[in-house]
């Protein structure tokens, strides 16, 4: 499912000039002109690299759907520290790490790659390498071997957004 | 007590929260026993700790904000993709992990991998 | 004042204990692992040293440090892999 050449560039163009927007961070009209003029120049060197579906990347249930995750993200992160402190700061450090397989059902890869972010920064586990639907995940305290349950206790909820946001 | 005053005690907060994370991040990597755990706790202690004390110093100067939360998102989009990089490279250079582990799925799998390419 | 000094204080502390790790690390991956940490510490002070001295260019060169040192970790990491 990747999207027309016009939308792709349009989309680009536009993420380029808000990112030279907050690098500058000031209002003066030559600026912003410049922006526009080298936004429109290197999107039209690299859209067809930069995105898949363009436009699509604003529709209202995925932008919703996104700014749902970020507080659900940030708290998973602040839980994952707590966790990390109590492991480092305990005198005798409990931790059972081992290498466990996850299965995803994600196809596209700009969606493995948030679900893999996702899981490194959330409690206890680290993404080590992805084969395809194959996630092998180190995880500090290990409390289950089994595919199944792995996969939806270290993952599940994670792909249920990543399924809207990227695919 | 403005809106302003407020805010530089929020980004104050957030900035001494940051740094002892950055703190205990470091201390995990001090004390962890292999190179894999040392990871866990490097990247999402000191991940937090950056992302804390930059987006509190934004808070107490909201002119610098959006370039600081750039920074911040910057940092919290790649820190993961270099600990998985270092992660991944360890293990294909033969480092072993902590022999009080108690399971390892992906030795298995980069054997039977091997065999599959041999074979071709 | 007080404030930035004990905040200082305890970076300082984690630079150290991280210092002390990439020094001893018994195999290159753990000096990495405490070089990539020490890069995002530094990443952090510079914003803060910024804050300090009430200059902004400190930001743009937190950021340029920040795209340099995840490029620099993910060459060396590649390296060590064997596929560069």
């Amino acid at each position: 499912m990747t999207a027309g050449n016009v939308s792709k560039y349009v989309y680009t163009a536009i993420i380029l000039f808000l990112l030279w927007i907050v690098l500058t961070s000031t209002f003066f009209w030559e600026e912003i002109l410049a922006g526009l003029v080298l936004s429109a120049m290197v999107a039209a060197m690299g859209y067809s690299l930069f995105t898949d579906k363009g436009l699509g990347n604003f529709s209202p249930k995925r932008l919703a759907y996104f700014l749902v995750y970020i507080p659900v993200f940030l708290w998973d992160v602040i839980k994952a520290n707590l966790d990390v402190a109590y492991r480092v700061l305990s005198p005798k450090m409990p931790i059972k790490p081992g290498i466990v397989e996850i299965h995803t059902d994600l196809k596209s890869d700009i969606a493995k790659l948030g679900l893999a972010n996702s899981i490194t920064l959330t409690p206890g586990t680290l993404t080590l390498d992805i084969d395809d639907d194959r996630l092998f995940i180190h995880w500090i305290y290990v409390r289950t071997t089994d595919i199944k349950e792995a996969s939806e206790e270290i993952g599940g909820k994670f792909e249920r957004y990543m399924k809207v946001i990227f695919e | 007590m403005n809106f302003y005053t407020v805010l530089e005690y929020i980004g104050m907060f957030l900035v001494f929260v940051g740094a002892l994370f950055l703190f205990l991040g470091a201390l995990g990597i001090f004390r962890l026993p292999d190179v894999y755990n040392r990871l866990q706790a490097g990247t999402k202690a000191t991940t937090l700790g950056a992302f804390g004390a930059i987006i509190g110093i934004g808070l107490m100067r909201p002119e610098w904000l959006p370039k600081a939360i750039l920074i911040a998102v910057f940092i919290l989009m790649t820190n993961p993709i270099s600990s998985h990089a270092l992660a991944r490279a360890s293990y294909r250079r033969g480092i072993k992990l902590w022999d009080r582990s108690v399971v390892d799925r992906y030795g298995p799998y980069l054997r039977e991998k091997e065999e599959k390419e041999g074979k071709r | 004042m007080t404030f930035w000094i004990v905040c200082s204080g305890i970076v300082l502390v984690a630079v150290f204990l991280a210092t002390v790790r990439a020094i001893a690390g018994p195999t290159v991956s753990d000096r990495l692992v405490a070089v990539d940490a020490l890069t995002t510490i530094t990443v952090a002070l510079m914003v803060i040293l910024g804050f300090i001295y009430g200059r902004e260019i400190y930001l743009d060169v937190a950021l340029v440090y920040a795209v340099l040192a995840f490029m620099g970790v993910l060459i060396v990491a590649r390296y060590m892999e064997g596929g560069l």
